[in-house]
């Protein structure tokens, strides 16, 4: 029996995160390992684009869903249309980036049609009939092996899989799919839109974060929080410099420096960039685990001893009021900085 | 307003949490009330005070539970119940959300909250599928309530959507999950501490929720402790910040991360 593997493409009224795209790369193989198919599925009210780039970006058979109840994303609506689509197609694999939306279609998913749902992993693979795949726990401290039977649903770590690019003039049959859309018992009202540009905080490259240490400076008047709203004005100048995004520790958001959307660590987000710059952070373990595993660390504390070190790549022991100045002129001057 | 609150107890955020004897173990790190879930006692607490009612909170676990429980009850909450027998051990997300369902139907609940995630299992499953479970809307991270009309029974809620704010009417009952920017939790008073401290906490078994055991279909079959960063600090040094600066972007570059 063949049985499909499904993307479902994660969009905003038709804007789709970097990591909508993300669950192709691992689909490819489990397809392969199933002897079926990749599956995107495009739920939206106009959904020929993201169909299209579904297509460009690897996808088989494109199966949309268009419909006005579909414009504004609803957890029970969206679920609902996918479970009908379940019921009509052989899918033995369900993915979803680990986004909001895409944890609740999954949770909602797995639950209407009974199947086991394993979400955030960072390794998956088809064997014996079950899918096994590899996840973070405890925020991180330990991993765990988890097995769930097919068909299965599966949520991809963000950045864990790398996106495929879209290759010119590949196509797809995209597939107008005729199911019942439900009207959504909740109704969206507005939007308000975050203040904030670059990229989002889980998705970025580069990260260039801030601590309590922001605060720790005479270089600028006025009182800590004057200082520090200061000191993160220059952290957000090379986070813009560099094409990313701003962080904080929890230090930072409790004592008013900077707003909690920016916060990394367990309570706050959990992120994986390439470059990972911790500017006054001493590195609590609450702190650790929302960044350790970014690829290259930098931390710049004036005290030596900062657990931050034990788990950076590169060192500078110094005051960040002396260094990111200079990193900010290093990189415009070598013309590092990246087109805004 | 029936409300109730889903908790979980987890180990605290500062525990070491490692494999030993391919087991997870946390010393004797204390265990407590999930952190997420604080959030949602206070939206719970704060629920109460402006649309009126009662707030009962519920914990599917072993004895453990109860310091999740009690603490909510020093919070404020009125009642407590703990679901649990052997048959639980093994509950994966969806055994989990049917058990909450059966609960929260018993206790005809108008809205219910759970936090965002239990920092344990890290799944963030649960709410949406309970939420399924009892053919309920869902609205997940909530960060605030902006009001409530008696007449259809309608919420207002604004949720964030990663960065962008949502605003949605929603009509109870319903099930949501609520952000840290909601509200800051409160703390326990002496007086919560102490009639926390004295409550009775019924236990419901599967058959008092007219339950057989639920199957789990996803099963942990390995954990294992995630290899050690071998990571030796590289320090970078110089005569002048600027010095500093350069070396360090030479670096980065060679990194391939610049």
């Amino acid at each position: 029996m063949t049985k499909h593997v499904a993307v479902v493409v994660d969009h905003d009224r038709g804007q789709a995160p970097a990591s909508a795209w993300e669950p192709l790369t691992p689909a490819k193989a489990l397809a392969q390992s199933l002897g079926g198919q990749v599956l995107a599925v495009v739920l939206a009210s106009d959904g020929q684009a993201l169909a299209q780039e579904a297509a460009a970006r690897g996808a088989d058979r494109v199966l949309l869903v268009e419909h006005e109840a579909l414009q504004d994303y609803r957890t029970d609506v969206y679920g609902q249309v996918l479970a009908a689509l379940d019921e009509k197609e052989d899918i033995g694999v369900w993915l979803f980036p680990t986004t909001t939306r895409g944890r609740e279609m999954a949770a909602w998913l797995a639950a209407a049609r009974g199947m086991g749902v394993v979400p955030d992993v960072f390794a998956v693979e088809v064997r014996d009939g079950q899918v096994e795949a590899t996840r973070p726990v405890y925020a991180g401290k330990v991993w765990a092996r988890v097995t769930a039977p097919l068909p299965a649903v599966v949520t991809t770590r963000i950045r864990a899989f790398p996106a495929p690019d879209p290759e010119e003039g590949r196509a797809a049959s995209v597939e107008t799919v005729d199911v019942d859309v439900p009207s959504s018992a909740v109704t969206v009202t507005g939007y308000e839109v975050a203040a904030s540009e670059g990229p989002r905080l889980t998705e970025a490259r580069i990260i260039v974060s801030g601590g309590r240490g922001v605060a720790n400076t005479d270089k600028v008047p006025g009182d800590e929080v004057a200082k520090a709203k200061k000191g993160f004005e220059m952290l957000g100048e090379l986070a813009r410099l560099l094409g990313g995004a701003l962080g904080a520790s929890r230090a930072a958001v409790d004592a008013g420096y900077i707003d909690y959307e920016h916060q990394v660590g367990q309570t706050g987000k959990v992120v994986s960039p390439d470059l990972y710059i911790a500017c006054g952070i001493s590195g609590a373990i609450q702190h650790q685990a929302g960044m350790r595993t970014s690829k290259v660390i930098v931390a710049i504390n004036t005290d030596p001893e900062a657990p931050i070190f034990k788990i950076a790549h590169y060192g500078v022991v110094g005051d960040l009021w002396d260094i990111v100045p200079a990193l900010i002129e290093e990189i415009k001057a070598r013309g590092l900085a990246k087109e805004s | 307003m029936n409300i109730v609150v889903g908790v979980k107890v987890v180990p605290d955020t500062a525990a070491q949490v490692r494999v030993e004897n391919g087991k997870v173990t946390w010393g004797d790190a204390p265990l407590v009330l999930n952190p997420w879930d604080e959030f949602a006692v206070e939206a719970a607490l704060q629920a109460k005070e402006k649309f009126g009612g009662q707030v009962t909170v519920i914990s599917m676990g072993d004895e453990h539970a109860l310091e999740a429980l009690r603490r909510a009850l020093a919070m404020g909450c009125q009642q407590a119940y703990r679901i649990y027998e052997d048959a639980l051990a093994q509950a994966d997300a969806l055994a989990t959300a049917d058990v909450l369902a059966a609960a929260i139907r018993k206790l005809e609940a108008d809205l219910v909250l759970f936090g965002r995630q239990a920092i344990d299992g890290d799944t963030a499953m649960t709410p949406a599928a309970v939420a399924q479970r009892l053919g309920w809307p869902f609205v997940g991270l909530v960060t605030a309530f902006q009001g409530y009309d008696e007449g259809s029974r309608t919420l207002e809620v604004t949720r964030d959507l990663d960065g962008i704010k949502q605003n949605l009417r929603v009509p109870l009952p319903a099930v949501f999950t609520i952000a840290k920017e909601f509200a800051e939790p409160r703390y326990p008073s002496f007086m919560g501490i102490r009639k926390a401290s004295r409550a009775q906490i019924p236990v419901w078994s599967l058959a008092d929720l007219g339950l057989e055991a639920p199957a789990a279909k996803v099963a942990w079959s390995e954990v294992l402790q995630p290899p050690k960063r071998e990571v030796q600090c590289q320090f970078i040094t110089g005569d002048s910040p600027q010095e500093i600066a350069k070396k360090l972007v030479d670096k980065l570059i060679e990194e391939k991360v610049l």
